[in-house]
């Protein structure tokens, strides 16, 4: 029986950029950013939605990459962390060392951003809620901590 | 001239513009086109023969280019300290998570589905669940080869029964100090095996080219063992291979001895010219590749009535799982370091690596010491509970002192931290003097303070070295290449500033390479042990010191003086008395040109090297010797607080201070410590493998295996004392491993006073709480 690959080429709209590429059914958004665009921000922590190392925003909403189909975002704006230019929250990180070995980062930055504009008020519950997605091994999330009452000071100063 | 001193300044890391920017590449970022992929199929059983292997059917499935086990390399065994594994199981599996069969593919799925093709016919063996069982008469000896395995001198292993490696310690006359001791306590101390979760699973690409040479990238701490052990292994010489590493996504030693290398390596060599890429899934990474070693303690202690402390007999039994690899020289860590940072005169200790059906254990954060430190702080704590004294006072009155003998025999030195200061100020962070240390909160939830001191030696080959090289650009900037890996650790920070202080430079002009490749990067050991600051750092300052005298030496000739006439600071070679006669370092750094054209010099490479000195092994019946580099000595202290009604527990506060002679980078040092205090408190509340009845991991994902989330987090204080090392640079001493050290025991007091029963057994979750309160109430 010839094997039918059911391969099919869709649009995806990836930090402002249309991409045409070509995707299995049950390949998953991460693999596809990292092995088909080459944008390699996003990691394969655990492929589980445990780690939050595969974050990218979705309408600006913080997705694991590993748990939605590339086929189900085609109709939504994808930012990875190879879009996200000189945001505070970058700078933020930089500057507080909200990171060490940094294969936690753009996940975690991207969903610290996501956070930042959803919440521009610090409030513990929230922060703790919404941070928990995301593991660091490194810091003891102190440095992270400190980055997001940073970006939040910044983006309160205007930018 | 001189600048202001760089140390103790924190510049924003030279990583931080890739770092935030997800744009650095780690290993798993570098896959070529044309890569072959490779699976793993793991023993679903944590010991059992192996029947027989069905390949056929998955060998002929589409995209799959070979299907291969353990019978294709009948004869190699693999291992850092002890070679005792084979890169594929033969005859028996071990331990849950052993790889049996690999499926090479084109792509990652289609060597997935080839495994689901793969029949594997075993016949369960029973399996040994802790290091006491395998000791037991009459458990099966898991390595009846053992007499044949390759090892380093100082491992001392038992053939014929499942102990890899025994430490003996024998100092004084404990027999004598016990029955002539006012109090003798006795304690029983436990904790199972766990994992590393590095953020960044295992991964290792070999190619193996037309040329003959293998090449390999790995996420790998130690690029030139890999070298080494694989030369041996595969019977290559070592300039036919060469291992490409870092930065790597976290480590703590998980990626410190040898790992997927040998696998991909022998599977390269089937597909000549092909990379080929074996990448850790998490659930792998935390089962197959090895974790961090389980415990099984005896601590007993003599003491007079005034606390002081006379006598310690202590038995470590090591839950190795079922290759020693590393952890054959963890155990003989603890046994160094035995009796915890106290000044004890008689000692007999045995420290034991033993086999077990447990995952394999390596190198983690802390070495022995956190495992040592958890047994011994928790025996203080009940010498201190039967003398009605103070925890923190018992310790004070027995803290190791410039001239104490450690278990090893030899003394302590003049670069002896300041311990006494660190235990203070840990004291006054938790503000120790306002007791009770216990209270019941208006809401029925019950605070408790604890406090512990620690030590850690790094416990490395008496012939640890590290290498490094300075050359320059044309611009006159400098670069430094070593053998060091960046983990995150900052390491390449701090040894910029290093290079920059001694080159009396700006920071902006010395750049450290970051990736490590064994073709072109000096020699080092390995990055572990919190050594590479100070030995790679030794080395830094002897390359700089090189390119000085070369510096000097062209530049003489070309301001017509002496070399002894001259300086170098501030980008320039200068004469000391007359500063306005100089040359600017890019004019002498490739060579002086005279106006006519002429031109002397050379390229200025400076070349600098460190060997640890005048370190022995052990005596193998007394444990005599001075195996150590340096100590680093500090104290660690938390406050929690307990919901006494469903055991739920949060750290409030963790405070550590430590004595680490010199901070070059206080927040880089800081980060350390606290990720360090950060994974100990992980380490006793919540981590661990949970096993069934046959062994049988039942947390091998992230989703059960819980490491500390944002918001479970206390808050971190941290202070350092400065006590010089006279032989590190500009007198530090290594600091990133030894936050965690302290953690669990101070922990363990907390949770103990609150619960009012004394804590035994990591991790100490809301269901052991909970029944611990209960059994107290009762």
């Amino acid at each position: 029986m010839k094997e039918r690959s059911g391969i099919a080429e869709i649009i995806l709209r990836v930090n402002g950029e249309e991409r045409r590429v070509a995707v299995r059914p049950g390949d998953t958004l991460l693999r596809v950013l990292r092995e088909k665009l080459g944008l390699t921000g996003a990691k394969c922590g655990c492929e589980n939605g445990d780690c939050g190392a595969c974050t990218v925003l979705l309408d600006g909403k913080p997705v694991k990459s590993c748990m939605i189909l590339a086929v189900e975002c085609e109709d939504v704006a994808i930012t990875t962390i190879e879009g996200l230019r000189d945001h505070p929250v970058q700078r933020a990180f930089a500057e507080e060392n909200g990171f060490q070995c940094g294969f936690c980062t753009p996940g975690m930055i991207l969903n610290a951003a996501a956070l930042v504009e959803a919440h521009p008020e610090h409030d513990d519950m929230v922060d703790r809620e919404w941070m928990q997605s995301n593991l660091c091994r490194c810091t003891g999330y102190e440095g992270i901590r400190n980055a997001l009452a940073a970006a939040r000071k910044t983006l309160r100063a205007g930018g | 001239m001189k600048l202001a001193s760089h140390l103790g300044t924190s510049p924003v890391r030279t990583d931080a513009p890739a770092k935030v920017r997800g744009a650095l590449r780690f290993t798993d970022d570098l896959v070529r086109p044309g890569t072959l992929h490779a699976a793993v199929l793991f023993s679903p059983l944590a010991h059992a023969e192996i029947r027989k292997i069905e390949i056929a059917a998955a060998a002929t499935a589409p995209g799959v280019r070979g299907v291969f086990t353990g019978a294709d390399w009948p004869e190699i065994l693999i291992g850092l300290y002890m070679g005792d594994k084979p890169p594929l199981a033969r005859g028996r599996v071990r331990y849950h998570g052993e790889p049996v069969v690999v499926a090479v593919a084109d792509d990652e799925a289609a060597a997935l589905n080839a495994l689901r093709l793969v029949k594997v016919e075993y016949a369960p063996l029973p399996a040994l669940g802790s290091p006491r069982a395998a000791l037991a008469p009459g458990a099966p000896v898991l390595h009846p080869e053992m007499a044949r395995y390759a090892r380093i001198p100082d491992v001392l292993p038992e053939p014929g029964t499942n102990v890899a490696n025994r430490t003996k310690i024998r100092k004084g006359d404990p027999d004598r100090a016990f029955a002539e001791a006012d109090v003798v306590v006795a304690g029983e101390f436990s904790f199972p095996p766990g994992d590393h979760v590095a953020m960044e699973p295992r991964v290792a690409i070999a190619e193996y080219g037309a040329d003959g040479r293998l090449e390999i990238d790995s996420s790998t701490q130690s690029p030139f063992e890999v070298r080494n052990l694989l030369a041996r292994a595969l019977g290559l010489p070592e300039r036919r291979i060469v291992v490409r590493a870092g930065p790597i996504g976290g480590g703590f030693g998980g990626k410190a001895g040898i790992m997927l290398e040998p696998l991909a390596a022998l599977l390269a060599m089937r597909f000549p010219g092909r990379p080929l890429r074996l990448a850790n899934t998490r659930e792998a990474d935390l089962l197959s590749s090895p974790g961090r070693p389980g415990l099984q303690a005896r601590v007993k202690l003599a003491a007079r009535a005034d606390g002081t402390l006379l006598a310690a007999e202590i038995e470590f039994l090591f839950d190795s799982g079922g290759y020693a690899d590393y952890a054959v020289n963890v155990s003989r860590a603890a046994a160094i370091s035995c009796t915890g940072p106290y000044n004890v005169p008689n000692v007999k200790t045995d420290s034991l690596c033993v086999y077990t059906n447990h995952p394999f254990a390596t190198a983690f954060r802390g070495f022995g010491h956190i495992e040592l430190s958890y047994a011994t702080e928790r025996a203080m704590d009940l010498l201190a509970e039967r003398l009605q004294m103070d925890p923190a006072d018992l310790r004070r009155k027995n803290l190791i002192r410039q001239g104490d003998l450690t278990p090893t025999g030899a003394p302590m030195d003049e670069n002896t931290g300041d311990l006494p200061a660190c235990l203070a100020k840990v004291r006054a962070r938790l503000a120790w003097d306002a007791k009770p240390h216990r209270r019941t909160m208006p809401d029925g939830k019950i605070r408790a303070k604890g406090i512990s001191c620690f030590w850690k030696a790094p416990a490395i080959p008496t012939f640890t070295d590290a290498g490094a090289v300075l050359y320059f650009a044309d611009d006159g900037s400098a670069t430094l290449a070593t053998g060091v890996i960046e983990i995150g650790q900052g390491a390449h920070e701090g040894l910029r500033m290093l290079v920059a202080e001694a080159l009396q430079t700006d920071l902006e002009r010395v750049h450290v390479t970051r990736a490590v490749d064994t073709d072109r990067s000096p020699h080092d050991w390995a990055t572990a042990a919190s050594r590479s600051l100070f030995m790679a750092g030794r080395a830094a300052l002897d390359a700089v010191a090189d390119a000085v005298a070369q510096i000097r030496r062209t530049a003489a000739v070309a301001l017509n003086c002496a070399v002894e006439d001259l300086d170098v600071a501030g980008g320039r070679v200068f004469v000391r008395a007359e500063p306005a006669r100089f040359l600017p370092l890019e004019k002498v750094v490739l060579g002086y040109v005279y106006p006519n054209g002429n031109a002397i010099g050379g390229p200025v490479i400076g070349r600098g090297g460190y060997i640890t000195p005048d370190l022995t092994g052990l005596d193998p019946a007394t444990g005599a010797g001075k195996p150590w580099l340096e100590w680093t000595l500090g104290a660690e202290g938390v406050e929690v607080e307990i919901d006494p009604a469903d055991g739920g527990i949060r750290v409030l506060k963790a405070a550590c201070c430590m004595d680490v002679g010199k901070v070059v980078h206080p927040a880089l040092a800081r980060g350390q410590v606290v990720g360090a205090m950060a994974m100990g408190i992980g380490y006793s509340l919540s981590e661990g493998f949970v096993f069934d009845a046959r062994q049988v991991v039942q947390n091998g994902s992230l989703r059960d295996y819980k490491i500390l989330r944002y918001g479970e987090d206390p808050e971190y204080f941290v202070d350092f004392v400065e006590t010089p090392q006279q032989d590190g640079p500009y007198g530090l001493r290594g600091l990133g491993e030894q936050g965690i050290v302290g953690m669990p025991g101070c922990l363990a007091q907390a949770v103990s006073l609150a619960v009012g029963a004394q804590m035994t057994e990591l991790p100490m979750t809301p269901e052991t709480i909970w029944k611990k309160s209960r059994e107290a109430a009762r």
